[in-house]
């Protein structure tokens, strides 16, 4: 039978199904119970869990620990994760996957402790310097919470990438059936590049200083390369009544759940609305955005920002239709008839040919 | 079948707790349900709420845009909410410490809870779900009066002598059943406190019940 969790238990759920090793992390709202929760869990698992000095010193301790192989993970919420960028970097760099979580706040600054989707550019543009990305996977429900926390090891080997869970405070927070239906990861792949001491065969090294004149540009080509391939292979997204629709509203995580429930009062009031949700924002779905991108279509992205995930649309569309917006941010969020409403004045404003 | 419940109170009465419980329940029916909590800052010490939404549909927001039931468990919390009710909303409101004269845009069910936990089931703690009992009791009565099949009409003629007005499916509202089934998964750490509260539940209901029998619907409203 299903079980009654928070979205934040859900995901600590799927990481320790995933067999995570260690957790490395520091406390802040709204995603307390993720450390909370580990803090007992991994004791009683006899794995590691060790609340950091900080942010920065746990996002480092994921580094070193992932280096040797071993499943790490660290999650924290949006100032945390603006601390956590360096190590990001660096795992980029040194192709070491991992997983870090980010359950979203309002912002800038310390913002906030309401769910706000306003980290969307810092997660898939590279919140860190340097030429990199992260595979970045957007659950909108407890259940994905554990499945994507679940699958996010698997991916994160299969191409030595760091990769970020980017939820929100509503996400986290809220409480969900789920089905914990995965089996337990027990056996682990030998790592070719892994740092397990070196007695009996050649030494390895992991590092993101290159200074050997040419290296370093040969080591980003082949980032590319490998960045290409994940984009060919690992987009994810879903499609709701989108195939005769008129409007077509992208949104992803919080916002994809009010959409889904707009485009369904919208259909009852006879206009032909659909969703597109990305559940990868990187590799971003640019290619199935721009197949639905046909005449007569209108696009309506929907987040808690100003205007972040748009920017991804507008270049999937490609021109090929006309792309509006929807957004709070500071904590604020739309209600499912804000999003009708503004679906409705799209409806009319495309019936008088504008 | 749509419900966003809000469940109100000073921080430390239970709200988190009676709503989890109302979610546990829905399970229990195979209903969705989502769970928000307020968290953060303003539970310490303040008022404190809960948000479930129980739906026979998938649920979009778990937030309450447009919630039809409120448990009130003090007055800060009735006068919070109160602007957001509406003729449709289904409200239970603690009158061991609100006060019943007052005029409310929406006439609440007033059900001394924390009277009733501590009198009648002797521990005060319980009052939370003395009003989870009532709510259902409450929701039960409103989806009966406004379900317009035949039987349903039938049972409204008759229910004066009944006094019984509810047979409805479980699709259509949370059970007192399925409440009960859910203390014994809520409280499955803590054994020893499922009997008790169970009695708070069923006390609360019976309240609404016997009330319901000996005014009408509208009077005790």
């Amino acid at each position: 039978m299903k079980k009654l969790v928070k979205g934040n238990i859900a995901l600590c759920e799927g990481a320790i199904a995933a067999g995570i090793h260690a957790y490395f992390g520091y406390p802040i709202t709204p995603q307390n119970e993720i450390p909370a929760y580990m803090s007992k869990k991994m004791v009683e698992l006899k794995r590691v869990f060790v609340q950091g000095e900080s942010e920065i010193a746990s996002a480092n301790m994921v580094l070193g620990a992932a280096a040797t192989g071993k499943r790490a993970m660290t999650s924290s919420s949006s100032p945390g994760i603006s601390l956590k960028q360096e190590a990001i970097s660096y795992m980029a760099g040194m192709q070491i996957p991992a997983l870090i979580v980010n359950v979203q706040r309002g912002g800038p600054g310390l913002g906030n402790i309401s769910g706000s989707q306003s980290d969307y550019f810092q997660a898939v543009k590279g919140g860190g310097h340097g030429d990199y990305r992260l595979i970045v996977l957007a659950p909108n429900c407890a259940q994905e919470m554990y499945e994507f926390a679940y699958d996010s090891f698997d991916l994160a080997e299969k191409y030595r990438i760091p990769v970020m869970i980017l939820s929100d405070g509503v996400v986290g927070q809220m409480m969900e059936p789920v089905e914990f239906n995965k089996p337990e990861i027990t056996e682990f792949a030998d790592k070719n590049w892994a740092l397990t001491g070196c007695k009996g065969r050649e030494p390895r090294s992991l590092q993101s200083l290159l200074m050997k004149d040419g290296v370093l540009e040969k080591h980003n080509i082949n980032l590319q390369e490998k960045y290409k391939i994940i984009s060919e292979n690992e987009v994810k997204y879903e499609t709701f009544m989108t195939d005769d629709a008129e409007i077509i509203i992208a949104a992803y995580g919080i916002s994809s759940r009010i959409a889904k429930s707009a485009v369904k009062i919208a259909r009852k009031e006879g206009i032909k609305a659909g969703l597109f949700r990305p559940k990868t924002l990187w590799p971003f779905p640019s290619e199935a955005i721009n197949s639905l991108s046909k005449n007569g279509v209108k696009f309506l992205t929907a987040e808690l920002s100003h205007g972040q995930m748009i920017e991804d649309v507008k270049l999937a569309v490609n021109g090929k239709a006309p792309v509006e917006f929807l957004g709070r941010a500071g904590g604020g969020v739309f209600s499912e008839q804000e999003m009708v409403e503004k679906i409705k004045a799209m409806s009319e404003d495309k019936r008088a040919g504008r | 079948m749509y419900n966003e419940i809000i469940i109100a109170g000073f921080g430390g009465q239970g709200v988190l707790l009676a709503g989890t419980l109302i979610a546990q329940a829905a399970i229990e029916q195979g209903l969705h349900t989502t769970w928000f909590p307020s968290y953060g800052a303003e539970m310490r010490g303040g008022t404190a709420n809960s948000t479930v939404v129980v739906s026979a549909d998938e649920i979009g927001s778990p937030l309450a845009f447009n919630p039809n039931a409120l448990i009130a468990l003090n007055e800060p919390s009735l006068n919070k909410f109160m602007p957001r009710m509406t003729e449709k909303s289904v409200i239970i409101a603690n009158s061991s410490i609100i006060s019943q004269d007052k005029e409310y845009k929406v006439k609440p069910y007033f059900v001394p809870v924390t009277d009733i936990a501590d009198k009648e089931i002797k521990n005060v703690r319980t009052a939370n779900l003395v009003a989870v009992g009532a709510l259902i009791k409450a929701l039960e009565i409103f989806a009966d009066a406004n379900c317009e099949d035949e039987p349903a009409q039938k049972r409204r003629q008759s229910a004066d002598e009944e006094g019984d007005l509810c047979d409805l499916e479980a699709s259509k509202v949370l059970t007192l059943k399925s409440a009960l089934t859910a203390c014994e998964k809520a409280f499955a750490s803590k054994p020893e406190l499922i009997e008790i509260n169970k009695k708070a539940i069923q006390a609360g209901y019976e309240y609404i019940k016997a009330e319901v029998q000996k005014f009408g619907s509208s009077e005790v409203r």
